[in-house]
């Protein structure tokens, strides 16, 4: 019975060492985001409370909930739902062509895997308006997708403008955010587990269906949020392949930022958006599950 | 790890014309962009004959070669510290308990959820107040030290994220093994864990280094005199009318990136770590 | 592993918000540099940026005589604005260094300006200096330190935005009009919004119309087609335009501030809604410039002028109004003009400015047609949502 207590009091003690080693190593990262993160956004929160002036300078001491009044008008219900549709099919496209991708290159061998991964980051090196100009380019009139149409006797095609356009876009703007994690996921997978079902006479999609897919789930999860949340946010590309001719959330709030200078609803928007996403994602997250 | 038992050979072949078909998807446009950075046309999308004229020029374009500059430095310094803070978060987050966890994981995801703009005004505020309470003691200004700083803080969360993925995948008990051998933190740390997240922390890295070298929106806010950054700068361009001057200082960034991590690949291979990018 | 729950991050949140309540709120309030308005002209600076002197100061403490300088030149402009051998000559004449920083917004510059960042000469846009004179971020030009001030053409000498000439000196000019392709749209187009507005004459090019993506500019052409100010505040004319610029939706291919240059001479597009400065150098780099021409519509259209001002926080005024007056030279407003192709406000520079730009822009400053964009203070924000609902 001593001893029982004895050990007791040991674990406790060493989770409590264990604790403050966390707190140690946690302390530098979370020490610098809490200073010139959580500090600053604080000060965006308050602006959300705030007037606005008559030339678009922010005034502090006219409180009022305004602002967040007109962040559940039925315009920006209809902007947002129209972002979340276009972050949604981002984010399925990116999974679909870009897990089969990572799954490919983490079965590389071992040097071509490294020479492999960076040659997915190296075209987004490049400038990312020319990079978007460069694909606007190749979807217009004189692009190379009309160019093969006109040979093969049909008309000039302009996909530019279209959905479609803004789709691809977006894929290949945020397909490496999806094929990073889960290359991270994949690669240290225990390849072992496959064999053994393979021994046991599950067939190839079998295989992958239940061991690696579910094996690599953290991954699939940090990449669709990687995904997700910024294709929520993106305007630059819908507006240079899409013809700007909806308003997606991310330029609306820029909108409010610059050429509306009203502070305070652009302050009240992106802390809605904020809290909405950070509850999704973490929701999300857990779902998603962790193996520990 | 057997390749030949991960897949069949037939889904192998798939894989491998996905994984080519996705390649050229995304070096399609980047040919395009180098190609034209070669056009002697003012206009960017006829083409009339080839020359050198845009090279020439932007190594004659101060601005341009310091903004150039600017952005590196920045990149350079915002990538390493965010790396090394972003693998310490994800450690802190996945390998121990500690109070107000649940805390520190929202905090850990707003920087990735939130919008461009308004990182870039509350950096800005922020920023503005820090130097006007300090100019009591010291004189300090809007520069590459505030880009930076703003870099750092929204790297972090992204390098954590890619990191926690790997960490989350990857089981303990090799660090228990460790520890069992009387191996001390740091020797578990240093000898089993580091290795065996290396590509993630690679991964993070590379990740850091492109948000870094595209930024705009934060940095335009929070830059000062001289600190104009080339994405920035290109930004700009565009209200004065498009000219291959872009396309080719697209073309030195990319080359100046590639030389950047081949360059830090190769001193990893030499240092006999291998390669870090698989363990 | 315990789960974070999303109410656990949002009370860490608002407990720092609660925390850091009184230190930060109370300082941004001091800090704050925006002053609650009352009247317009009413000129309150900014407090306590550093370096500032008193509050209700807008001029320097130091007179600064003609060619004086007093340090090295904190310069901000708009990218490929300048020649840098402009600059160059300017730093061997005067012996001072200048140190250029490039912004892609009114509106960055504007919160940059207003959180403290120091420079000491920045290139706004008309209506952005009418903002920036009534939130006090500028500083009153001494005028005997700049003589060349009298280069300035008649329509510069008393903007609508600055009218006594106190604050700004123009830099360089332009006009936003329609960029049309001839070959299209026939060889004597009618100079009107109507090819635009008016669904008779658009369906004819329909998906091949481009219109500017600046709520102010498209909102203002539709206003002028409808006989309204584009400076107009009556909200039922807004909503007028609005419904005419969804009906027009039907034809417009894209709202594009960038790229319609390029899409009018490549073909995409045969009408564009743009600024002159990119469709000179646009169509004059055409294989075939005769095919297109710009229009500037009878009904009216935006003269857009961008200026030369001094921030109330600059530390060397004098080197700055030493630089606009060497800037306000008639050779160097010339090579400037040359260089950029703008329009120049530079009368005394029409002799050596290039012949294909003073006849592009011949008659321009007589014209009684332009109109310029003011800030219509509270009612401003409404031409950016009607905008939004126009697209959506």
């Amino acid at each position: 019975m001593v001893s029982e207590t004895a050990t007791a009091e040991l674990e406790a003690r060493a989770e409590r060492a264990e604790s403050r080693r966390g707190v140690l190593v946690g302390a530098p990262p979370f020490a610098y985001l809490i200073l010139f993160f959580a500090l600053p956004l604080v000060i965006v929160v308050v602006y959300s409370f705030a007037s606005r002036s008559s030339t678009g300078a922010t005034i502090l001491g006219e409180w009022n909930l305004d602002s967040w009044l007109r962040v559940f008008s039925p315009q920006v219900a209809e902007i947002a739902w129209r972002s979340f549709w276009l972050a949604t099919t981002t984010t399925f496209f990116c999974l679909v062509f870009g897990y089969p991708f990572a799954y490919w290159i983490a079965t590389r061998s071992p040097r071509a895997r490294a020479l492999l991964l960076v040659l997915v980051m190296i075209p987004f090196w490049s400038n990312f308006l020319v990079r978007t100009y460069a694909i606007r380019f190749l979807m217009g009139v004189e692009g190379p997708v009309s160019v093969i149409s006109q040979a093969l006797g049909g008309e000039p095609v302009r996909v530019l403008f279209t959905n479609t356009a803004v789709l691809v876009g977006m894929i290949y703007g945020y397909i490496p955010f999806m094929i990073l994690p889960l290359y991270a996921a994949l690669e240290r997978m225990d390849w072992g587990l496959v064999e053994a079902a393979r021994d046991l006479y599950a067939g190839g999609w079998t295989a992958f269906r239940k061991i690696t897919f579910p094996l690599s789930m953290p991954g699939v999860v940090a990449g669709s949020v990687l995904v997700f949340i910024p294709s929520l946010g993106a305007y630059v590309i819908p507006a240079i392949l899409g013809g700007s001719n909806t308003v997606l959330l991310g330029d609306y709030i820029v909108s409010q930022f610059l050429a509306a200078r009203n502070w305070p609803f652009g302050s009240a928007l992106s802390t809605a958006v904020m809290i909405v996403m950070l509850a999704a994602t973490i929701f999300y997250f857990r779902r998603g599950g962790r193996t520990l | 790890m057997s390749e030949s038992t991960a897949a069949g050979r037939w889904s192998d072949r798939m894989l491998g014309a996905n994984g080519w078909l996705v390649y050229l998807f995304l070096y399609v446009p980047i040919f395009v962009l180098i190609v034209f950075s070669f056009n002697d046309n003012q206009r960017v999308a006829v083409w009339t004959e080839f020359s050198f004229r845009w090279y020439g020029e932007m190594l004659q374009n101060d601005a341009v070669l310091r903004a150039l500059r600017n952005t590196l430095i920045v990149a350079a310094v915002a990538t390493a510290a965010s790396t090394v803070l972003g693998t310490m978060a994800a450690l802190a987050m996945e390998r121990y308990r500690f109070r107000g966890q649940r805390g520190a994981d929202g905090l850990l995801y707003l920087p990735i959820i939130i919008p461009d703009v308004t990182m870039a005004v509350m950096m800005l505020l922020f920023f503005a107040q820090a130097i006007n309470i300090a100019s009591h003691v010291v004189r300090l200004n809007f520069g590459l030290g505030t880009i930076s700083l703003a870099h750092i803080a929204f790297n972090i969360a992204y390098v954590a994220v890619v990191v926690r993925a790997r960490l989350a995948q990857m089981e303990p008990q090799l660090e228990e093994a460790a520890a069992d051998l009387y191996a001390s933190r740091w020797q578990t740390f240093r000898r089993v864990t580091l290795p065996l997240i290396m590509p993630g922390v690679a991964g993070g890295a590379l990740l850091a280094l492109t948000l870094s070298l595209d930024d705009v929106v934060v940095t335009s806010f929070v830059s000062g005199p001289g600190s104009t950054t080339l994405p920035v700068y290109v930004f700009g361009l565009v209200r004065r009318g498009v000219t291959p001057l872009i396309n080719a200082v697209s073309v030195v960034m990319l080359v100046a990136s590639i030389v950047l991590v081949g360059v830090s690949l190769g001193l990893q291979r030499r240092s006999g770590k291998g390669s870090i990018l698989i363990e | 592993m315990r789960y974070t729950r999303r109410w656990s991050a949002l009370v860490m949140v608002l407990a720092l918000a609660v925390a850091a309540c009184n230190p930060a709120d109370s300082g941004v309030d001091d800090t704050e540099p925006a002053p609650v308005d009352t009247t317009p002209g009413e000129t309150t600076p900014g407090e306590t940026t550093p370096g500032e002197t008193t509050p209700g100061e807008t001029t320097p403490t130091t007179a600064c005589a003609v060619d004086q300088v007093d340090g090295d030149l904190n310069f901000a402009n708009w990218s490929e604005y300048i020649d840098p051998e402009l600059i160059a000559a300017f730093e061997g004449e005067y012996g001072v260094d200048v140190v250029e920083s490039f912004y892609e917004s009114n509106e960055a510059m504007l919160a940059q300006l207003q959180a403290g960042v120091v420079y000491d000469m920045i290139v706004p846009s008309d209506y952005m200096v009418g903002i920036m004179i009534q939130e006090g971020l500028l500083m009153e030009l001494q005028k005997e330190a700049i003589p060349n001030l009298s280069n300035l053409a008649d329509r510069f000498q008393s903007p609508p935005y600055d009218p006594e000439l106190a604050y700004s000196a123009a830099y360089q000019y332009g006009t936003t009009g329609l960029g049309v392709n001839l070959d299209v749209v026939g060889a004597e187009p009618e100079s009107s919004w109507a090819l635009v507005f008016d669904p008779a004459l658009a369906s004819a090019y329909s998906g091949q119309i481009s219109l500017l993506a600046d709520p102010r500019e498209t909102m203002g052409a539709a206003l002028m087609y409808l006989g309204y100010s584009i400076n107009d505040t009556d909200i039922a004319h807004l909503e007028e335009a609005t419904a005419l610029l969804q009906e027009a939706r039907q034809h417009i291919a894209t709202f594009d501030s960038d790229q319609y240059d390029e899409a009018l001479v490549s073909g995409e597009m045969a009408i564009s809604h743009g600024y002159s400065g990119n469709m000179i150098v646009g169509i004059g780099g055409a294989d075939n410039p005769d095919q297109f021409a710009y229009l500037v519509p009878q009904e009216g259209a935006t003269l857009w002028t961008d200026n030369m001002v001094v921030p109330t926080v600059s530390e060397h005024p004098c080197t700055a109004h030493t630089f606009i007056n060497y800037l306000l030279d008639a050779e160097n407003g010339a090579i400037l003009t040359n260089w950029n192709y703008y329009g120049s406000p530079n009368a005394a520079a029409e002799e050596f400015i290039e012949p294909e730009v003073v006849e592009f822009y011949a008659g321009t400053l007589d014209s009684d047609q332009l109109q310029v964009i003011e800030d219509t203070g509270d009612y401003e924000i409404n031409f950016n949502d009607y905008f939004a609902e126009a697209r959506s």
